[in-house]
């Protein structure tokens, strides 16, 4: 089995966000990047595979040369071999055919993303990318099983979830679930020590036409101070969210 | 030329934010001086639709869509555009919505837009407000599409009745096949999920262990609210994954967030921020929540929450 992992490189989450060139630009000073949360589910569940039934796993990203390192982590995690396709992601849907370039010329069985990107929070990569090629698509996956060519899959829906059955090739968008929080791998002195001589393989963009333009960026309003209310004083709390807040 | 907004019922009944995106999708026809056309799958009775706007109603009635599909879904959708020529297409923010919404924007060819939080500022260049960065920002998207596809966030913009005299149409799609196949779903029923609440009840490892969560689930109950926890929480076996919410868990986009006994980490208050009134209960007067929050109490959950029950009880017994 061959499986394609598709990795965001993120802002860490205790990041501040700032934004420059006139609130047009993420402010990448003193960012530290990782791989977004979302997609370590995705690379842990693949390196389950990998070790119980003899997969292989690439990881890919489309991003330029500042993405490296968070590839390199990948493939210290444990993924055989990384793909850069060498273009600024300008937008998911242009990041989806980026990548269904790669899962063409790869033939890749299993597609492993995460859910969303901590940053930009589109939410669409994968979705897109299995309507391009014609895949199976489990969005919010919080477990996968694979039998020969059946996935059994589960899936998060609102309040409870869902099981599916599919054939593949598929492609799913993973979370929490997928595999345990405690079962999250992170990177040992070996695995980093291999990762350098490892394939780092980089590709060039096909070019696509953006299909969205982020034009300015607005932090969250200031807020106005919280309002103290004394805990002998709950009427007070009761009065305030009934006639001012009006929420209950 | 139209808008298209896509009508979430389930089991016949529009869902709340089936009737939200009605409301805006009816404010952004009315910007590009065009026609609302709103989609329903198996809806029993879809006249209420014209309470929000609908100028056409479509309705598709068909046993094969009883168990949601997004690939099916998104396809109908598709047919349904090209039909109408629609030049933009609303879908809400739940589950089944987050899932089939960008297939839907790939079979359009359409750039795509989620997290939308307010009518567009413009419409050509048709440019729309996001939440970004997990909460913590918001940026302005111009999406360069002739057809253009929106998520619309939960709760960003509300109801608003605007009464039309509309039509009902039968349309019936062509169905694409799909191998995908739902074996069974399990459904907590009878509890409010976090995705639907209006109020959540949250709280954290300030309650020491699961053994305390009766409180919590009292006062959920007489609020009508759901319940949620911190990461820790969840992480710990407290209480279930469905229940951590933050910017790995599930976000809250409800009217009233109460945090109890959580101490407002950023990844927590990235995923609760745009619930639109924060309450925090928390002992430590510098946990980071109270910046974020409108209204505190510095005190014990252990106090506080009992007698809040009690004093809610109350309230409620007299607003009845
Ligand atoms: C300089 C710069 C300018 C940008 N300008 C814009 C802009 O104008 N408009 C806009 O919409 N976005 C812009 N972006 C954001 C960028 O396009 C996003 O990385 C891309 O849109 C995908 O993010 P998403 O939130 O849609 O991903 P999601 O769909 O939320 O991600 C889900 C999953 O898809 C996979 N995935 C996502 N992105 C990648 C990737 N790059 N490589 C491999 N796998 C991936 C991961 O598995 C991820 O977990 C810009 C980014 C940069 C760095
Ligand atoms: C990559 C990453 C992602 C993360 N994602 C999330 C996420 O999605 N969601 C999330 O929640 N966290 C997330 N976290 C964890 C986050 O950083 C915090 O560790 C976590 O939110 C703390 O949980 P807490 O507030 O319950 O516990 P604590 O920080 O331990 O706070 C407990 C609070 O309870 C108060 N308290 C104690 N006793 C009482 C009492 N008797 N009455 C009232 N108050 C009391 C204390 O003063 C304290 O403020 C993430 C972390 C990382 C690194």
């Amino acid at each position: 089995m061959k499986i394609l992992v598709c990795i965001s490189h993120v802002p860490d989450t205790t990041s501040k966000i700032n934004f420059a060139e006139n609130d047009s630009k993420f402010d990448s000073n003193g960012v530290q990047f990782v791989i977004n949360p979302y997609d370590e589910f995705a690379l842990t569940r693949a390196m389950w595979f990998k070790e119980k039934q003899g997969a292989t796993v690439t990881v890919a990203t489309v991003g330029n040369a500042a993405t490296e390192p968070t590839l390199r982590k990948a493939l210290a995690i444990g993924a055989d071999d990384a793909i850069r396709v060498n273009a600024e992601a300008l937008d998911g849907f242009t990041v989806a055919k980026e990548l269904a370039e790669v899962i063409k010329n790869g033939s890749y069985d299993l597609v492993l993303a995460g859910k969303e990107s901590i940053d930009y929070n589109g939410g669409m990569v994968p979705a897109m990318l299995a309507t391009l090629l014609d895949f199976n698509f489990v969005n919010a996956c919080i477990g996968l099983e694979i039998e020969g060519d059946k996935a059994t899959i589960s899936r998060e829906i609102d309040g409870g979830k869902e099981m599916l059955e599919a054939k593949l090739p598929l492609i799913i968008a993973g979370q929490k679930g997928l595999v345990e929080e405690k079962d999250l791998r992170i990177p040992n002195m070996r695995g980093i020590m291999m990762a350098r001589q490892k394939p780092l393989t980089i590709v060039e963009s096909s070019n696509g036409k953006a299909t969205t333009s982020i034009v300015s960026f607005e932090k969250q309003p200031a807020k106005s101070a919280c309002k103290l209310v004394s805990a002998d004083n709950l009427d007070e709390l009761i009065g305030l969210l009934h006639n001012e807040a009006k929420v209950i | 030329m139209s808008v298209l907004v896509f009508a979430e019922s389930s089991e016949g009944k529009f869902k709340k934010t089936a009737l939200e995106v009605t409301s805006y999708g009816k404010k952004v026809a009315e910007q590009l001086g065009t026609n609302l056309v709103v989609l329903t799958m198996n809806s029993s009775d879809s006249s209420i639709l014209f309470n929000y706007g609908a100028e056409k109603i479509l309705t598709v009635t068909n046993d094969a869509l009883k168990i949601f599909n997004a690939k099916l879904v998104a396809n109908i959708v598709k047919q349904a555009a090209e039909k109408e020529s629609s030049q933009v297409v609303i879908i809400d923010s739940n589950a089944n919505g987050l899932y089939f919404a960008p297939m839907a924007a790939a079979n359009l060819n359409a750039g795509f837009a989620s997290n939308v939080i307010a009518l567009p500022s413009v419409t050509s260049p048709f440019t729309v407000k996001r939440k970004t960065f997990s909460n913590k920002a918001f940026n302005n998207t111009q999406i360069l599409t002739d057809v253009k596809v929106i998520s619309l966030a939960k709760n960003a913009f509300g109801l608003v009745e605007n009464k039309v005299s509309g039509t009902t149409e039968e349309f019936s799609p062509v169905l694409v096949d799909s191998n995908l196949v739902s074996t069974s779903i399990e459904q907590t029923s009878g509890k409010v999920t976090i995705a639907d609440a209006d109020i959540v009840v949250s709280a954290g490892r300030g309650l020491k262990g699961p053994e305390n969560w009766g409180m919590i689930e009292e006062l959920a109950s007489v609020l009508g609210a759901a319940t949620a926890c911190s990461k820790p929480v969840s992480d710990l076996g407290w209480r279930p994954h469905g229940e951590h919410v933050g910017q790995t868990g599930k976000p809250v986009s409800s009217n009233l967030y109460i945090a109890i006994g959580i101490s407002g980490a950023i990844q927590h208050l990235a995923g609760v921020n745009s619930s639109k009134v924060k309450v925090v209960i928390n002992t430590d007067p510098e946990a980071p929540f109270f910046k974020a929050a409108d209204y505190g109490i510095v005190g014990d959950a252990f106090e506080v929450v009992p007698k809040l029950i009690e004093k809610l009880k109350e309230f409620k017994a007299n607003n009845a």
